[in-house]
């Protein structure tokens, strides 16, 4: 039964489900049921030094290079095809904005470690997973630049079709979608192995804060009209308890006086 | 007209004699958990002096509270709500602990556990967040007490704005006074406005400002946001804090702790209705010495019948009507003008105001002169200038501060006229436009402030919102998650304990 087994199977064929199932249901789970813990964690408080700069580069590059992924990898090829974007061309995209975001979070994520690790007050209110979490996003932001290495072989954007079959099979249920990436270079794969690694552990960490981030601006810009909140224990709003008192002062009658009149 | 009901507070600062018996019992109740050891929901600060954290009321560094923008619209100092969304990687306003104190404290243990030495063994301090040894305190919740510390550094005070402060550092003419402060539960705060969370909001029944400890993601714009410095980031469990008004026990009818612990008896708590769609345009005043008036506009008689109706009909309880009426707040407020909002300027609408103290006469020869002609004493020529106190409390506008001060040193005036003399002197009360009846209970409300009439606060009507059945058996007011009991040391699966308590091992 275990004759043909494949590594490659179970990480590229099994694993981004277990990962992305961890990251769902934990997500959900740890939103309802321990609110109090889902924050961002932030030390500024602490030691503004390093934080400033180092955070700034590290959120500005990671989230282009996230939101990069989520859209070369997601968009369906036969899209690329109707709009006629050239492969070539996508893969350079990818690479010339890719590349600096990369060194930009790469050079933020290394403040933040050296930050992290030496400064006394910052080491010492540290949790495990914090510490964890930002060695491995480092290490998957150093695997990624030097996949270009690879990349740069083949500008014509051959392996990046094969990624983005690849993600694409996954999300569609296609359960032989590992055999694409079976033979790309190993830096690949232990890319996408971390990643789906990170995946899995976010709901455990810190990280759940990117998906509060992502949910401001659109509480705060949209759903939110001027810039107060009052919150009231009532449970109907004014305008209708307002006219359900009308109601009642009307059938009392004109006459009708309280004591304290 | 929408009415609604808040518990406001009036300190009266001329009576304050800075025990800091409020700081300490609100420190044992709220923040003695880790994380919050430097924050002070209640502090008093010696003025003149740079406060806590330090130069907190000077806005051009911290960017607290609101600004209005040449079309008459407000918005955040720190920035409109795209401004505040682009500072959320690091916010560049934001003060750090050390802008607060690093929290220490000291090797009780080794007093007791040294052993022989030649020396006489000492408590050395010890850094609470790091747990090392401090080898200098720089500084701490109170540094400046009793005008500790140099001249040159507290004249920095924000205060000494247009005051020719030179004078102040002579020994002859120095002068001091005592603010205790506290979060100012405005009408207007730039905290909930500032949040992206929208976990900061301000109770419609009481008008108490909270954070909601689940919804706050630590985003720290709150902190930069607010212009007294009163929310507070703990780094322990990551979530903003500030002074809760001791929520629980007003929805009681209990005084806060801080009120209730005043052994000078300076703190008064009542009921004030306000119209809320008066908020913005009293916040958007043209003028910033118009902000205190725009105030006192948006505040409602309550004993004006047709506020009355109007309260009733919008849900306001009977009982917080009535207490209304009786508030000593409103009395210091609006009947006699003599309670002032703290920094006005910011533009928050603040709901904790201060009677400015009366202080001894400059100098001796005109001390000399004013007890031979038995004249009302200048409040202009009181050793806390005049300018002082009005940018503190009215933007810097004196007319109202002066008005104030003579008000309570009429009200001296008359009580000893009326005790040594036995005299009910008119003419002294009708000089500060007021009469005997209302300078005598002037005098019961602000000098001999019995609890009573300290204290008017009606309870919460829980009964109309929630239903008995379905709270029985609930977890009550609990520190955490929910039911949990939110247990040190436990590691949990979202978020494990860092560090395990242990007494420190190196003595020296």
């Amino acid at each position: 039964m275990f004759g043909d087994f494949d590594i490659n199977f179970v990480i590229f064929g099994v694993m981004p489900y277990v990962a992305l199932t961890i990251f769902l249901v934990g997500s959900i789970v740890r939103y309802e049921r321990d609110p109090f813990t889902w924050k961002s964690s932030s030390s500024q408080l602490l030691r503004r030094k390093q934080l400033i700069w180092g955070s700034i580069l590290f959120h500005v590059g990671i989230l282009t290079v996230f939101f990069g992924h989520l859209i070369g990898l997601f968009t369906p090829i036969w899209v690329l095809d109707a709009i006629g974007i050239p492969y070539a061309l996508k893969q350079w995209m990818a690479v010339l904005i890719g590349g600096p975001a990369g060194i930009a979070a790469l050079i933020g994520s290394t403040m933040l470690i050296h930050r992290r690790l030496v400064d006394p007050r910052i080491r010492v209110t540290s949790t495990f997973p914090d510490i964890l979490i930002m060695v491995l996003i480092w290490l998957q932001l150093a695997i990624g630049l030097l996949t270009i290495t690879q990349t740069l072989q083949h500008m014509d954007g051959s392996e990046m079709v094969r990624f983005m079959t690849w993600s694409q099979s996954v999300v569609s249920w296609n359960i032989n979608a590992w055999v694409t990436v079976v033979d790309v270079h190993w830096l690949y794969k232990l890319h996408i192995f971390l990643g789906l690694i990170i995946t899995a552990l976010f709901p455990f960490t810190r990280l759940v804060h990117i998906w509060s981030g992502f949910a401001a601006p659109f509480r705060y810009l949209l759903t939110r009209p001027g810039y107060q909140i009052v919150r009231s224990r009532r449970h109907r709003p004014l305008e209708e308890r307002r006219r359900a008192y009308d109601k009642v002062q009307a059938k009392r009658g004109p006459t009708a006086t309280t004591p304290a009149e | 007209m929408r009415v609604r009901a808040q518990i406001g507070k009036v300190l009266n600062l001329d009576k304050c004699i800075g025990c800091h018996t409020c700081s300490v019992t609100c420190k044992n109740v709220w923040t003695t958990r880790e994380g919050v050891e430097y924050a002070w929901f209640n502090n008093v600060e010696t003025k003149p002096g740079t406060g806590y954290p330090t130069d907190w009321e000077n806005q051009k560094r911290w960017n607290g509270g609101w600004v209005r923008s040449a079309s008459g619209k407000l918005h955040p100092k720190q920035g409109s709500k795209w401004r505040i969304l682009a500072n959320i990687f690091a916010n560049p306003a934001m003060p750090e602990i050390d802008d607060y104190y690093e929290p220490f404290d000291f090797d009780y243990d080794h007093l007791k556990s040294a052993p022989d030495m030649t020396a006489f063994p000492t408590a050395r301090p010890r850094s609470k967040i790091t747990g090392e040894r401090m080898e200098k305190i720089e500084k701490g919740p109170n540094w400046e007490e009793i005008l500790g510390g140099e001249f040159s550094k507290r004249s920095q005070d924000y205060n000494f704005d247009q005051v020719q402060k030179d004078i102040y550092g002579e020994y002859e003419n120095t002068f001091m006074m005592y603010l205790p402060r506290l979060c100012e539960h405005c009408l207007n705060p730039t905290c909930s406005a500032s949040c992206p969370s929208g976990a900061i909001y301000k109770r419609e029944e009481d008008g108490i400002v909270l954070i909601d400890q689940e919804k706050c993601r630590g985003w720290r714009m709150c902190i930069s946001g607010c212009p007294y410095k009163k929310v507070y980031y703990n780094w322990d469990t990551g979530k903003s804090e500030k002074c809760t008004f001791c929520y629980p026990r007003i929805e009681s009818g209990q005084p806060t702790v801080c009120s209730e612990t005043c052994v000078g008896r300076i703190r008064y708590l009542g009921v004030i209705l306000y119209d809320a769609d008066k908020i913005e345009a009293a916040a958007s005043a043209e003028r910033e010495t118009d902000l205190y008036g725009a105030q006192l506009d948006v505040f409602l008689d309550p004993n004006d019948p047709e506020v009355i109706a109007a309260a009733r009909r919008d849900g306001v309880p009977e009982d917080w009507i009535e207490a209304a009426k009786v508030s000593p707040v409103w009395k210091m407020a609006m009947d006699w003008k003599v309670a002032f909002p703290l920094h006005p300027e910011y533009r928050t609408l603040p709901m904790v105001w201060y009677i400015p103290p009366l202080s001894p006469i400059q100098n001796a020869a005109q001390a000399g002169q004013i007890a031979m002609s038995d004249q009302m004493p200048d409040v202009r020529s009181l050793r806390i200038p005049v300018k002082y106190l009005a940018n503190m409390l009215t933007a810097g506008d004196e007319e109202p501060i002066v008005h104030a001060l003579e008000r309570m040193s009429a009200m001296r005036l008359y009580m000893r006229a009326l005790s040594v003399e036995g005299v009910r002197d008119e003419a002294i009360a009708a000089r500060v436009g007021m009469s005997g009846p209302v300078i005598e209970d002037m005098y019961k409300i602000m000098a001999i402030a019995d609890y009573e009439d300290r204290f008017a606060i009606p309870t919460a009507h829980r009964e109309q919102n929630e239903h008995g059945a379905d709270i029985r058996g609930g977890c009550g007011f609990t520190d955490g998650n929910g039911c949990s009991t939110g247990e040190a040391g436990k590691t949990t699966l979202f978020g494990g304990k860092k560090k395990k308590f242990a007494l420190p091992q190196e003595t020296f």
